[in-house]
């Protein structure tokens, strides 16, 4: 059995559903990424985990608690949880020290002083603030903060961590470092993560599943890998990463982009045209090849240096396609005629 | 004729300065772009050339007419100076309708009104904001704010266009749209800009030719993006352009030695000694056998795109990226400690110690 | 090398004397003469003896008298008390409307908001016919009760007493402290108190450990606010206290000043009087803004969630009706009291119907010249003050905010003085600055406005200037200069720009400070009642004399038709311009 089960949980807020029956099992120690763009559901998921939200339907489990129960009319409130929260604007507590702040959770529970010092110190160490103890915690810098509040959910070595958007108040490079010093807590300590992002390099390099949202609704649950090269939808292929979407009519046996003569030359899915007979060839513009085998042809409209890559524009029929080579490969220059070689296409219905 | 001549400025406030003794031209009909990280004065020289700023020392002029000469005590107030400036924040006026906050520069130029609606109308489809013209700022979306506040500043037809930062506020994909429609119209108008960003890759995408400041405000070089990318003046300009690798090296006796060990690089340095290697993440391929060096991979993540590696060489970390692709179907996944070879598709070679003069920055075969 | 650049006679050149200077000098001047002289002459006089020089011993032998040391301490006991009342209040139903359940928000903090508009003087008439020990209306009705039950001599309240005083002005005044916290606590990022709530405490510990430690610099903010008024307030005083006895520090300043009938002598002491609340209230505004700097904390931001809400369940209807009572027996009952009052025939008489006339009101509204004068003298000096203060507001402020001129320096200091000159000290210095007491130096002139409604419009400018400031300086920092400098690239000049964009956008700020200083001026009693003479009184001062001279239904009268008029202006303002009074 699933150590986090959420069954067919639903809230709403007046005549909107932001989550619609939502069922989701996440296992003990596992790093699970809710990922969507603002007003998907991803957080009002987390915050009805956490307790902030009641829910309009379902139930939430963790091992062998019960949570929230719509049915028995159940909700045990957030302080009763016992989880570990981090929130996206640090929610530390300026009237306190760095070590204070820690050790507040510990001191609500009428543990020893001894021992509250022994857990905060040791949280500290954990977060690398053991000479930051005394200070406030608004003497610190970003991702400084972001760390008092990691220590302080860390400090009661809780089964399960939620964490809000986190990372997205610092600025990149400390994103990036901060994001494998939670990988690195999580597997010191096992806890299971819920990780809500709007970031999908973030999820991507994060978790071992991760849920794309859209409205309330669950478009894909998946490892990252498949997410990336098997994206179960035209939204969840969107989301991630740079896109194209060629938009392809079927006239007889021929397939042809909007507004162009020339036939694609790929074999296409018959399913995806279904009633109507239009279709989406979905590609990442760093998935192009130049080529005169190419499946469709074009002509460059702009060619636009970028350091590492080089970024083109190619007017396919009525379309625009952008495809990026790293400057090291040749490619064609501004008017120019070319094909498009699509390496991994992916076929959706209008 | 819009050029900018730029001669001997300096700026201080207080003890602090910000500007010695910098000199610049800037040709007509080009798009030029003042690139360096914060605070290294490129947004006071923008103040200057616009007037809201009086420099300490130097001249500025712009085509013909000298703007700004401290021995003389010219100083035109930017009223006078013809051009068209656009701010990072929009500085759209909130209290006036679209139309009217573009209209304002040919309301002050008296413009006859049949002409004053016919040119505010052309600016409005120039920047595409059609059937937007009554609305107030306040009921409008960034990007078209910022919209507004370019055809504002393009309705008097300036030959020039100064442009401080006005896409950082903006999505990355608002962003990037803008960066295209503001070099179309520059080119269609034949006009001159200067841009000022901290972003390398708006200033590469954008430039015909950029000026690297830094910290102290010089100009560390001037060039076309590809001058600049490719063949950097120096480590500090490579720094910025890009995420940066940098590994020690001893040449000698046409041996390349990296700590420990001998080094099979390709593209040796141009001279005998000790020398940076530098290079970005993805001009690295990362094998498990092969030519090369000798390394370790410390961290792998997957980032969707790429594959992104931190791999340690003789204690030294380095970022590679590498194709998901690539890496799946190709075999090259490397994990977590696994010892790896690292090969060199292009590499620069720099004096060790900093601020060091170029050296040879060379492409691959 | 660049600093010998920068001195450089031709450079110098390029500064020359403009626009940015002549505005600097005018907002100078302006504060000079409107503040700076009068304090500045309070001081002078409360230490320079003429023929004797610089004198301190002056000074302790006023000190000394058991009458300034009984109403120091009496100022200072009635500041604290208020203070104290009022911070608990104001902090408790801030804490209601902004962190429980309770029904109906937004709507009890406007009701929390209407005592800032009622005048606190006016209460304190109604709360003396209503407590009255002897023969107040409820104290009588509390007879009649015990009577019924049978208990002979029941306890009633007087409000003739120190209680009374502090109850009446914390009536008033506990919005200082309400709107400070509820705006703190509205503004509050809620994971600070969502993530104490994840750690394990209970919402009671959260207010405790958290949100209170968190809004405490608006909490004191706001209570050294009501005490710096409190201390410096005549009305309620005047009218609950001098009965018993009891004087503050600026009743015994309005002795001084109408026991000289404008001679010079006497006025001394009252200076050295006025020196003490200066001394004071710098010492409230010093600790002040060492608060504020010190606690201000970074409590804003984040996504904007709803706040973690007290669920009062049980208590939630008995809550509710508390606060509505509260507002009604605080605020709704006096404003009743002073209507029917002003509507008997004579006072005394038991409140019901054959007792009520309309003659009262209509004697003083088209009858009584002196009365007819009075609200002509306040209509029109507040309209005057507001409109003058107004625009002086916005020249200073703008070269404060917005200007980069050499000196400006000594504005931004000037600029404070008006937050922090009491009431009484304005009109006090007023007296010594233009009632003919000096000449102008270098001129011989002697300018004598004593007496006239000039010398209380000069002290109404300089008591509202601080409101006219704060009002302008927020609407002008939100006019960001990229804004003007768009409108200079365009080819706009100076005082073009100022024309076209900021003058625009800072009249809401404007109309706000003008409404600021229009209604309170309407009804203020502390500076006219030191600075009246025959024909100047204002309506604050025509009501309090009536009440003086035993007139108390006429004085009624007078006062229902002032909240008549204050009330109806409010409702236009909100309905105009929405924009609150504050």
């Amino acid at each position: 059995m699933s150590y986090i089960q959420l069954n067919g949980i639903t809230r709403r807020f007046g005549n909107v559903t932001a989550v619609d029956n939502l069922t989701l099992h996440i296992e003990k120690g596992e790093c699970f990424s809710m990922l969507g763009p603002s007003g998907c559901g991803k957080t009002t998921t987390l915050r009805m985990v956490a307790g902030f939200e009641d829910i309009d339907e379902g139930e939430i489990r963790v091992g062998d608690r019960l949570l929230s129960s719509h049915k028995e009319n159940f909700y045990l409130p957030p302080e009763k949880r016992d989880f570990g929260m981090v929130f996206q604007a640090f929610a530390v507590w300026p009237h306190m020290s760095v070590f204070e702040n820690i050790a507040f959770p510990l001191r609500l529970r009428n543990l020893s002083a001894d021992e509250i010092r022994s857990r905060t110190t040791e949280a500290l160490r954990n977060t690398n603030l053991l000479d930051d103890a005394d200070i406030s915690p608004m003497d610190l810098s970003g991702g400084g903060k972001q760390r008092v509040a990691l220590a302080r959910a860390l400090a009661l070595n809780p089964d399960v961590m939620l964490l809000d958007e986190p990372l997205s108040s610092l600025d990149p490079h400390l994103r990036e470092e901060m994001r494998f010093e939670i990988k690195d807590l999580q597997r010191k300590f096992g806890f299971s993560i819920l990780y809500v992002t709007h970031d999908q390099s973030e999820a991507m390099a994060l978790s071992d599943r991760i849920m794309v949202m859209r409205a309330g609704h669950v478009e894909q649950i998946d490892t990252p890998l498949n997410i990336y090269r098997k994206p179960a939808s035209k939204f969840v292929f969107s989301f991630i990463g740079l896109s194209n979407f060629l938009k392809v009519v079927k006239s007889g046996d021929a397939v042809k982009p909007t507004g162009s003569d020339d036939a694609v030359n790929l074999p296409a899915p018959a399913d995806v045209f279904g009633q109507s007979s239009a279709a989406v060839l979905a590609s990442r513009p760093s998935e192009i090849d130049f080529g005169d085998d190419g499946h469709v042809r074009g002509l460059v409209k702009r060619r636009t240096y970028l350091g590492e890559i080089v970024d083109y524009a190619i007017v396919v029929g009525d379309q625009e396609v952008r495809v990026q080579k790293t400057a090291r490969s040749p490619g064609p220059g501004p008017g120019e005629t070319c094909g498009l070689k699509f390496l991994y296409p992916h076929w959706y219905p209008e | 004729m819009a050029t900018i001549t730029l001669k001997d400025i300096r700026k201080s406030y207080g003890s602090h300065t910000v500007l010695d003794g910098l000199s610049l031209t800037i040709n007509h009909g080009e798009c030029f772009t003042l690139l360096g990280p914060s605070g290294c004065g490129k947004t006071v020289l923008l103040r200057l050339i616009a007037g809201f700023e009086t420099p300490d020392a130097g001249t500025i002029a712009i085509g013909d007419q000298v703007v700004t000469d401290s021995t003389t005590g010219t100083d035109l107030p930017p009223n006078d100076r013809g051009l068209g400036v656009v701010f990072q924040d929009y500085a759209v006026w909130p209290h006036m309708t679209v139309f009217d906050n573009i209209a304002y520069p040919l309301k002050l130029a008296k413009v006859p009104p049949k002409e004053l609606k016919e040119r505010v109308m052309e600016a409005v489809n120039q920047v595409n904001l059609t059937d937007l013209e009554q609305r107030l700022p306040s009921q409008l979306s960034g990007g078209q704010q910022q919209r507004v506040a370019l055809a504002r500043a393009l309705v008097a037809r300036p030959p020039l266009m100064l442009l401080d930062e006005p896409l950082n506020n903006l999505d990355a994909n608002l962003r990037e749209e803008m960066r295209f429609e503001i070099k179309e119209l520059q080119k269609r108008l034949d006009i001159t800009i200067l841009y000022v960003t901290h972003d390398q890759e708006i200033g590469l995408a954008i430039s015909d030719r950029l000026a690297i400041m830094d910290h102290h405000g010089n100009i560390r070089q001037i060039g076309t993006p590809q001058d600049i990318f490719e063949t950097p003046a120096d480590d500090f300009i490579f720094r910025f352009m890009g995420v940066s690798n940098f590994l020690r090296v001893s040449y000698k006796d046409n041996l390349i030695r990296v700590g420990e060990q001998n080094a099979d690089i390709g593209i040796p340095p141009p001279s005998p000694g000790e020398w940076m290697l530098g290079c970005r993440p993805s001009e690295i391929d990362l094998a498990k056998e092969g030519p090369g060096i000798g390394g370790i991979v410390k961290r792998a993540s997957f980032l969707g795109a790429t594959m992104d590696y931190l791999v340690e060489v003789d204690g030294v970390p380095l970022r590679v990226i590498q194709d998901t692709h690539q890496a799946f179907d190709g075999g090259k996944l490397l994990q977590e400690n696994q010892p790896c070879r690292i090969a060199f598709h292009a590499v620069h070679w720099f004096k060790p110690g900093a601020d060091s003069p170029a050296s040879n920055g060379e492409t691959t075969p | 090398m660049n600093t010998s650049v920068s001195n450089s006679p031709a450079l110098r050149k390029t500064r020359s004397f403009g626009a940015g200077e002549v505005l600097l000098v005018i907002s100078i001047a302006i504060l000079v003469i409107v503040v700076v002289v009068p304090v500045a002459l309070i001081f002078f006089n409360a230490m320079w003896v003429p023929g004797k020089g610089f004198n301190i011993t002056d000074i302790v032998d006023v000190l000394s008298e058991p009458e300034t040391y009984e109403a120091l301490t009496n100022s200072i006991i009635i500041a604290c008390g208020t203070t104290t009342m009022s911070t608990i209040v104001g902090t408790f139903f801030a804490w209601l409307v902004t962190r429980t359940d309770i029904p109906y928000k937004s709507f009890m903090k406007m009701l929390f908001l209407v005592p800032f508009m009622l005048p606190s003087f006016i209460g304190a008439l109604a709360w003396k016919m209503l407590l009255n020990e002897r023969i107040g209306y409820i104290n009588n009705w509390l007879r009649s009760l015990y009577d019924v039950i049978g208990i002979a001599d029941g306890p009633v309240f007087n409000i003739y007493s120190f209680h009374g005083i502090m109850m009446v002005e914390t009536m008033y005044l506990f919005p200082f402290v309400f709107i400070q916290v509820s705006g703190a606590l509205e503004r509050m990022d809620p994971t600070l108190e969502e993530s104490a709530r994840i750690s394990g405490a209970s919402l009671f510990t959260i207010t405790r450990k958290i949100t209170i430690p968190l809004v405490l610099p608006s909490i004191l903010s706001g209570a050294l606010l009501i005490m710096l008024y409190s201390m410096a307030h005549f009305g309620t005083v005047a009218v609950l206290g001098v009965q018993v006895g009891i004087i503050n520090i600026p009743y015994l300043i309005y002795q001084h000043i109408h026991q000289s009938a404008g001679s010079f002598a006497a006025i001394r002491t009252g200076t050295v009087l006025a020196a003490v609340l200066v001394v004071t209230a710098a010492i409230i505004m010093w600790t002040q803004n060492k608060i504020l700097s010190r606690g201000r904390y970074q409590i804003i931001g984040g996504k904007s969630f709803r706040p973690v809400e007290v669920k009062l369940r049980g208590l939630r209807i008995p809550l509710f009706v508390f606060s509505i009572a509260y507002i009604g027996f605080t605020i709704a009952l006096p404003t009743i009291t002073i209507f029917l009052v002003g509507g008997l025939k004579t006072y005394g008489l038991p409140l019901v119907l054959e007792n009520m006339t309309w003659d009262n009101y209509h004697r003083a509204l088209f009858v009584n010249p002196q009365t007819q004068r009075a609200i002509w003298n306040s209509v029109s000096l507040g309209l005057s003050a507001a409109v003058i203060t107004m625009f002086a507001g916005v020249i200073i402020s703008y070269v404060i905010v917005k200007m980069k001129v050499r000196g400006k320096g000594i504005l931004e200091f000037l600029g404070m003085l008006p937050f922090s000159v009491p009431g009484s000290v304005i009109a006090l210095g007023v007296i010594l600055a233009w009632g003919g007491g000096h000449t102008i130096p270098f001129t011989g002139i002697q300018i004598n406005l004593y007496n006239t409604v000039w010398i209380i419009l000069v002290a109404y400018i300089a008591r509202y200037m601080a409101l006219s400031l704060r009002a302008n300086s927020a609407a002008l920092e939100q006019v960001h200069d990229s804004l003007i400098e768009a409108a200079r690239a365009c080819g706009a000049g100076m005082a073009q720009s100022l024309r076209d964009v900021v003058l625009p956008l800072v009249r809401p700020g404007m109309i706000a400070a003008f409404f600021l200083i229009f209604l309170p001026a309407l009804r203020e009693l502390t500076v006219s009642v030191m600075l009246y003479g025959t024909n100047t009184r204002t309506i604050g001062v025509e009501i309090y004399v009536l009440n003086e001279d035993g007139a108390t239904v006429e004085s009624a009268a007078l006062a229902g038709i002032a909240l008549l008029i204050i009330i109806s202006g409010q409702v236009i303002i909100e309905r105009l311009t929405g924009v609150r009074a504050k």
